[in-house]
């Protein structure tokens, strides 16, 4: 059920972000990760591949879908999983991000996956581990997995990525999925749009190579993919849009603005969902557009084949 | 179909350039033909013909920031009353401040606002919406959703928001639905419990008084984030040379920015406060002489783009107060026209150029399609006779409230009669 090599993949024992991989690692990624959808989806999903290792969550940040992912996958790989939940409260007792860094380092992990609020901490902490460092998320930075294991969904129902286009819709600012997915889709060759009001739109967007919208309409012509990114609670309520009802209006996905998008175009969504404010319930859950469930069974088997490369680099 | 002919008119159109004597004729409130040599030869064969004996037809006047009371202090005026003294004025399109009670922040309160003008009121009232709910600087209107319902452009009115954070974020989300935000630049804390402008005069009065910078300040502000987030911004207000040196200067640098002058800024100087007259207490302050000159200028040299009345209705009981505590504000929609002639008689600017900075000007600031006697245009007409002199009468004003600063004033220029979409809505002929 495992790859049939053992080669390493990656030049690096660390996967901090999309920067630093090339359109040939994500292919070999992609491709290892198909092996572990077929073995997610057998009556027996786990292996012995890292039996004994140690993988360690880090999460400074609430998770539900990313934190259980990386747990099954390191579980059905034969791996010993921790959880850590920081909340913020217990950091705040005054231990710094590099003493709990030493401490775990002390505890011989294997790989550390971790989430945290700043950008720049998954960097910072690979540093100063022994171990690989996984980045689950970095402040507003990257969230690689996330746009691999979109990248994998997207595959599967296109067959390439050379001129489909993408179509990123929502809060971009303040987005680490969108950074993610808006550098692995262009290297790969999508056309990528960014759609947002100008509030939520990062300064230059427009120097990434991508077009950027600001009517979701003129956004969505011609979209092959409308992939939806989640609104924040606090970000609703006047600082960046006045109301989540006139947020919904003119960019939440409804069957109209789809509408203008390519027939059969599909929808995504990293989760979790604001139904009503950037989606509509009917598009989330209608099988033929939406790919939001898929997406979640493609995060594990594609964070399988991510545990698989970076342990082929350990002695 | 219903059908005018104008004969024997000095049409002046500012938008179109045509300053000729001619004819023009309005087909279901439409204006549809117009020119020099119209109805010259022959008696036009139409049921109603208004011989205008030579005196100025011009488009009806676009009034681009009037306070009423309604909703909540129609004891001071009305749509329907601040209508009557529109149409009395010449103007034919209010574009109505949010600042009443409750504010226009809500969708559902431009359409009330939309519904009573409907209702009510006999010139064309455009309402502008708040660009914070409540008028509190602190978060964003739905700018989207009151575009939708009919705002047709965001403003705080006579207040200023002094969050430069939220003012980045409220603009930007603004220029995302290219609306177009009106500014009041006056620095809040400057100009907190001021009822006058610093120097001299304000010093032997002993009043309370601000700089005059505290306009320029907010202006350069302003701009820095027009420049930021690409909005388009019109300075309701400007009063000081300070503060036109700084648009001029942004208009060269191509930022699309525009500005409005009040009448009374025009007309007036601090020393006619003479002895405390709180009539002449208006928001921004009157200003020193050189301030008024190089409004005069401004308007001349057309950085100024509009002239506006700032019509404030303030009743008895607010202006019957000494000078500090009493309120700011003048009525003026019916003495725009005649205020703003007084460029073109004493020479300082061309009777086109007066008339296009009440018409043309607004009408290219805010998308309308009045403003112009080009064929198809709504039929809004003012007909005015620039030479007849006006003796202000505070008693005999048509708003509700009688708080104008010109009261016994003398202007030349009058209007005679005024049409909305071709129906008459003033007639002094």
């Amino acid at each position: 059920m495992t790859s049939p090599s053992t080669a390493p993949i990656l030049r690096s024992k660390h996967l901090l972000g999309i920067e630093g991989l090339t359109p040939f690692d994500v292919t070999v990624l992609l491709d290892l990760a198909e092996t572990y959808v077929v073995q997610g989806r057998a009556t027996d999903k786990k292996t012995a591949l890292l039996k004994g290792r140690t993988l360690i969550n880090l999460f400074f940040e609430s998770s539900t879908r990313t934190q259980s992912s990386f747990e099954l996958a390191g579980k059905r790989l034969g791996a010993d999983v921790m959880n850590m939940s920081v909340k913020t409260s217990s950091v705040s007792k005054g231990e710094t991000l590099i003493d709990t860094a030493s401490t775990l380092n002390a505890m011989r992990p294997d790989i550390l996956v971790v989430r945290h609020q700043d950008a720049g901490a998954a960097e910072l902490l690979s540093r100063k581990l022994d171990c690989s460092v996984i980045n689950a998320g970095d402040g507003a930075h990257e969230h690689p997995t996330q746009a691999l294991l979109d990248a994998l969904t997207i595959r599967r129902h296109r067959g390439s990525f050379e001129g489909l286009v993408v179509a990123i819709c929502g809060d971009v600012l303040h987005s680490r999925v969108a950074r993610s997915n808006l550098r692995l889709l262009s290297m790969m060759g999508a056309q990528v749009r960014l759609v947002a009001p100008r509030t939520l739109l990062p300064c230059d967007a427009d120097r990434f190579g991508v077009e950027v919208h600001t009517n979701m309409k003129s956004g969505l012509a011609g979209a092959d993919i409308v992939m939806m990114l989640r609104l924040q609670l606090e970000r609703m309520a006047g600082a960046f849009v006045p109301s989540t009802r006139e947020y919904f209006r003119f960019y939440g996905l409804d069957r109209e603005k789809l509408s203008v998008a390519k027939p059969g175009a599909l929808v995504m969504h990293p989760g979790p969902m604001n139904r009503g404010v950037e989606i509509a319930s009917d598009i989330a859950d209608d099988v033929q557009v939406s790919l939001i469930a898929e997406q979640v069974e493609m995060g594990v088997a594609l964070r399988m084949a991510i545990l698989d490369a970076l342990s082929r680099g350990m002695s | 179909m219903k059908r005018i002919a104008f004969r024997n008119a000095h049409l002046i159109d500012p938008a179109s350039g045509l300053d000729a004597k001619g004819g023009l004729l309005v087909e279901n409130g439409r204006i549809a033909d117009v020119g020099p040599r119209l109805f010259n030869d022959a008696e036009p064969n139409d049921p109603e013909v208004i011989d205008c004996r030579g005196l100025v037809l011009a488009p009806g006047l676009i009034d681009c920031r009037v306070f009423t009371g309604e909703p909540g202090a129609e004891h001071r005026e009305s749509l329907e009353s601040a209508s009557a003294a529109a149409a009395a004025g010449g103007v034919t399109s209010m574009i109505v401040m949010p600042n009443t009670d409750p504010v226009i922040d809500e969708p559902s309160l431009v359409d009330f606002l939309l519904r009573r003008a409907a209702a009510t009121a006999k010139v064309r009232v455009l309402p502008c919406a708040a660009l914070t709910k409540g008028l509190l600087g602190e978060t964003m209107t739905e700018i989207g959703l009151l575009q939708e319902a009919g705002a047709i452009a965001f403003t705080e009115g006579d207040r200023s928001v002094a969050n430069a954070r939220v003012l980045r974020r409220a603009l930007s989300y603004a220029a995302t639905f290219d609306a177009l935000v009106i500014s009041h630049a006056e620095d809040p804390e400057l100009v907190k419990g001021a009822s006058a402008t610093e120097g001299e005069f304000a010093t032997r009065l002993g009043l309370p008084a601000a700089p005059a910078i505290a306009e320029a300040m907010m202006v350069e502000r302003d701009i820095r984030l027009v420049e930021l987030t690409g909005v388009r911004m019109h300075f309701g207000q400007i009063s000081t040379r300070a503060a036109l040196d700084v648009i001029a200067a942004a208009k060269t640098r191509g930022l699309p920015v525009t500005c409005g002058v009040a009448a009374h800024h025009l007309t007036l100087n601090e020393l006619d406060v003479g002895a405390y007259y709180t009539f002449r207490k208006v928001r921004p302050p009157l200003r020193s002489e050189a301030d008024r000159a190089a409004m005069v200028e401004g308007v001349a040299s057309g950085v100024i783009d509009v002239i506006v009345s700032s019509h404030e209705p303030q009743g008895a009981d607010t202006k019957r107060q000494p000078y500090a505590s009493a309120a700011a504000g003048t009525v003026g929609l019916e003495t725009l026209l005649p205020a703003a002639l007084s460029l073109s008689h004493n020479g300082d600017a061309s009777l086109s150029q007066v008339i296009a900075a009440l018409t043309a000007a607004p009408a290219r600031i805010f998308g309308l399609p009045g403003g112009t006697l080009a064929r198809g245009a709504p039929a809004d007409l003012v007909l005015l006779d620039e030479n007849e002199p006006f003796v202000v009468d505070a008693e005999k004003l048509r708003s509700r409230s009688r708080n104008t600063a010109f009261d016994g004033h003398k202007f030349s220029g009058r209007v005679r009669a005024t049409f909305v979409g071709g129906e008459c809505v003033f007639d002094a002929r």
